[in-house]
């Protein structure tokens, strides 16, 4: 990261993001209809976003912040490169979500909620992500689903993702 | 669409491509391969044998003479990539990209199914070639999910073709709203969401409040961690929740309709979007559908990760694009709902049972089901069992038939401990009652609940005291810290499991489990605390004495706890 994160890097984030507000320009109901876009697009919600989102829809600085933080879909810092969703849904739970966990971990050093120093990975943990029948399972950038692991599977599957 | 004729039009043009998927010969093609394109086989790489299907055909010149289908979820998802060829309804299942020739081959131009790629029954010889055959499908009694398998989910067309949007034109042609209310108070529908409140009610009491305008809910949060049957039916045919919510519409006099579905399922938002655009496209959202005069359009409203939102208040303030967090009932959302107006708020399967029921009449349905729990119920069937995947029984089948019939039993010869029914809500069943049938009262009296679906099955290797912190743990997560019994109660609750699992449990601490929940129960301001305390409360009722053993001998007979490796004294 580079300092402050108050004011945007870059003109073109600035316009893409004003593209994405513009068909909800005025309507506060949208709120999370354009947050998500907005963090489709920019990875995370860097305050800049949040005020200019704020701007847009003609809500407060703080109403946006207090969706943003309540909602677990949304991160207000930046993110790794690539997302590693481990699902602890119930039937991945009870045939080892641990041993998943504990593999991460011996793996790259990293526990849900945060990203390798070298930000090439974010843990997170998901419930249940459609692919109970392959359970434990892990999800890689929302597409890549990886089934029935055992922890010792882990490095291999990780080092597809640079 | 102006008129039914236009929709006999199209349907009968459909019968033309569908045909062939009842065993008749085709008019059009040789054969259907319908592959199945629902999470759990896109998981296991069904769009490589998808190319490889598609390559093989253009290979042996029988493109023309072949349709390929990707469908939503087919059920049996760990059998994946798995695949249904029409006429003959031959099922195959853990496809590879390689067997795409053998099959193209064979069996498309050869007429003899691929034996190696057929099912079989564990331990018997001679595999099942007719899905029809197969005991998995023929237990089930499929409504809800009447056209997955059957249809592409992005072909209204095939929609209509199965007798699509044929309820709506009825209800808005041929009853007059009232008459719709009461035909689905006649068939005894219950919520499929969990609480299993009488649908039919519950739009008697929108469509007789005096706001305007209304709307209709449709609540796809799914929250339930370990589940996914309203993802599939969203996936596998978006059309029959449009299609129910367009009913209610006329039904209670809403124009206005909202889908709320959870970001973490895009591509059921993407097949629902499309859903969506073709309806509108045909006239059957938007302006004076069917030339009647009634308007009705839908929304779709994104959630965004908190459980809470899927409890109805909470997620009505998520439409509303604030903070969902659950306000006090009443008053219930059906007379204040959606921007104060009265509002029906229906889970995704309630919907999807709506059309079949207008369209086959109230008397069909409340025939099926026990007298008090009326259709079906569609559950994901998962945990330590062969069969996992999403199936659709009669209500009245019983656990047993669930677990061993359809599920196929416990792998590696382990012993069955309990099922899991309703997610955080609900409750672990013993073995001695697995004999109860499923139904939301006898559910309800073994201390679990029918829940949206999710039922996790539990070997001999699950440790129950490990159970319910884990889904007490969600609960404090989830917990949206309103009202303190629910904040504080169950944070209270987990640090009590937290040291019973880990060797440092205390004579009492069974009782003191017991008065929280209790307290917890009565005082929560919304159903997410109140329902909180079950899995702690249901484990204690049926596995007191592994309770007892982690207190007093340190022991985890499943293994699960930590301090069953080590010393635990060591840590006190
Ligand atoms: C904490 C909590 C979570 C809930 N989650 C869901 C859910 O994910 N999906 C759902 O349909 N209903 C859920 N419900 C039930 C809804 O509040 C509501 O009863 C339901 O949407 C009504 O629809 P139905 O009558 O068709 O079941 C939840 C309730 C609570 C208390
Ligand atoms: S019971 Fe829990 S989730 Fe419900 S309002 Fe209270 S704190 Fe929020
Ligand atoms: S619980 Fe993990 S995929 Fe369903
Ligand atoms: S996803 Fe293919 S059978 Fe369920």
């Amino acid at each position: 990261m580079n300092g402050c994160e108050c004011t945007p890097t870059d003109a073109a984030l600035v316009k893409g993001l004003a593209r994405i507000i513009e068909p909800y320009r005025g309507q506060p109901n949208s709120l999370i209809q354009v947050l998500a876009k907005a963090q489709e697009y920019i990875g995370y919600l860097p305050k800049w976003v949040q005020v200019q989102v704020a701007e847009g829809l003609g809500l407060s600085l703080q109403e946006i912040y207090g969706v943003t933080t309540f909602y677990a879909f949304f991160s207000l810092i930046p993110r790794g490169r690539h997302k590693l969703s481990v699902c602890a849904g119930t039937a991945c739970y009870v045939k080892g979500t641990k041993n998943v966990l504990k593999g991460v971990r011996d793996a790259i050093g990293i526990k849900p909620g945060q990203t390798t120093p070298d930000s090439r990975f974010t843990m997170e943990i998901v419930r249940c992500i459609g692919a109970c029948g392959l359970a434990p399972a892990v999800i890689v950038n929302g597409k890549d689903v990886h089934g029935r692991l055992e922890a010792e599977q882990i490095p291999e599957i990780l080092s597809l993702y640079e | 669409m102006k008129s039914l004729d236009e929709l006999a039009i199209i349907k009968e043009s459909a019968q033309e491509t569908l045909q062939i998927r009842y065993g008749k010969p085709g008019v059009l093609h040789k054969a259907h391969i319908m592959v199945c394109g629902g999470q759990g086989c896109i998981s296991s790489k069904c769009a490589e044998v998808v190319d490889a299907i598609r390559e093989a055909l253009k290979k042996h010149n029988f493109s023309d003479h072949v349709k390929v289908v990707l469908t939503g979820c087919m059920g049996p998802c760990d059998m994946g990539p798995v695949a249904v060829v029409f006429p003959d309804a031959v099922f195959y299942r853990r496809l590879k990209p390689k067997d795409a020739e053998a099959i193209v081959l064979e069996h498309i131009i050869g007429g003899q199914p691929v034996t190696r790629l057929l099912y079989r029954v564990p331990g018997e010889k001679d595999p099942v070639p007719s899905m029809y055959d197969i005991e998995l499908f023929k237990k089930q009694e499929r409504i809800v999910l009447r056209n997955t398998l059957y249809i592409d989910p992005l072909s209204i067309e095939e929609y209509i073709g199965r007798d699509g949007y044929a309820a709506l034109a009825k209800a808005l042609t041929r009853m007059r709203p009232g008459e719709v209310v009461e035909e689905i108070k006649r068939s005894g529908l219950r919520g499929r969401g969990g609480a299993g409140f009488s649908t039919g009610m519950k739009w008697s009491f929108s469509a007789a409040a005096a706001g305007t305008p209304k709307y209709v809910v449709c609540n796809g949060d799914e929250g339930d961690p370990g589940a996914f049957m309203d993802r599939s039916v969203l996936e596998g045919d978006p059309h029959s929740v449009i299609e129910g919510m367009a009913i209610c519409g006329r039904a209670i006099g809403a124009e206005q309709g909202y889908v709320y579905v959870r970001a973490e399922y895009p591509l059921a938002i993407e097949r629902l979007e499309h859903a969506i655009r073709k309806a509108r496209e045909f006239g059957l959202l938007g302006k004076d559908i069917f030339g009647t005069g009634f308007n009705f359009d839908i929304e779709i409203r994104i959630g965004a990760g908190a459980f809470v939102c899927g409890e109805e208040t909470a997620l009505l303030a998520s439409v509303e694009g604030r903070r969902g967090e659950p306000r006090p009932r009443p008053p219930f959302p059906a007379i204040e709902g959606v921007f104060g107006k009265p509002t029906v708020i229906n889970n995704v399967e309630t919907w999807a049972n709506i059309p079949a029921i207008i369209f086959k009449g109230a008397d069909w349905f409340a025939s099926i089901g026990t007298p008090k729990s009326k259709g079906t119920k569609v559950f994901a069937l998962a945990g330590k069992i062969t069969n996992t995947g999403i199936v659709e029984v009669p209500m009245g089948t019983t656990l047993r038939e669930m677990v061993f019939d359809i599920g196929g039993g416990i792998p590696k010869k382990k012993e069955f401990k309990a099922v899991q029914t309703g997610g955080p809500s609900g409750g672990c069943i013993p073995a001695r009652h697995l004999d109860t049938p499923i139904d939301y009262d006898s559910l309800g009296a073994l201390g679990a609940i029918m829940g949206s679906g999710g039922m996790i099955v539990m070997d001999q290797d699950t440790c129950m005291v490990d159970i319910a912190k884990f889904f007490l743990e969600f609960c404090v997560d989830e917990s949206c810290g309103k009202c303190s019994p629910c904040r504080i109660g169950t944070k209270r609750m987990h640090e009590i499991l937290e040291r019973i699992s880990t060797g440092h449990g205390r004579e009492g601490d069974i009782e003191l489990l017991v008065e929280l929940a209790t307290t917890i129960k009565t005082t929560a301001l919304c159903g997410l605390g109140q329902t909180a305390p079950n899995p702690v409360l249901s484990t204690i009722r049926y596995f007191r004495d592994e309770y007892e053993q982690h207190i007093r001998d340190h022991v985890c007979v499943a293994k699960v706890c930590d301090f069953a490796n080590g010393d635990p004294d060591a840590s006190e």
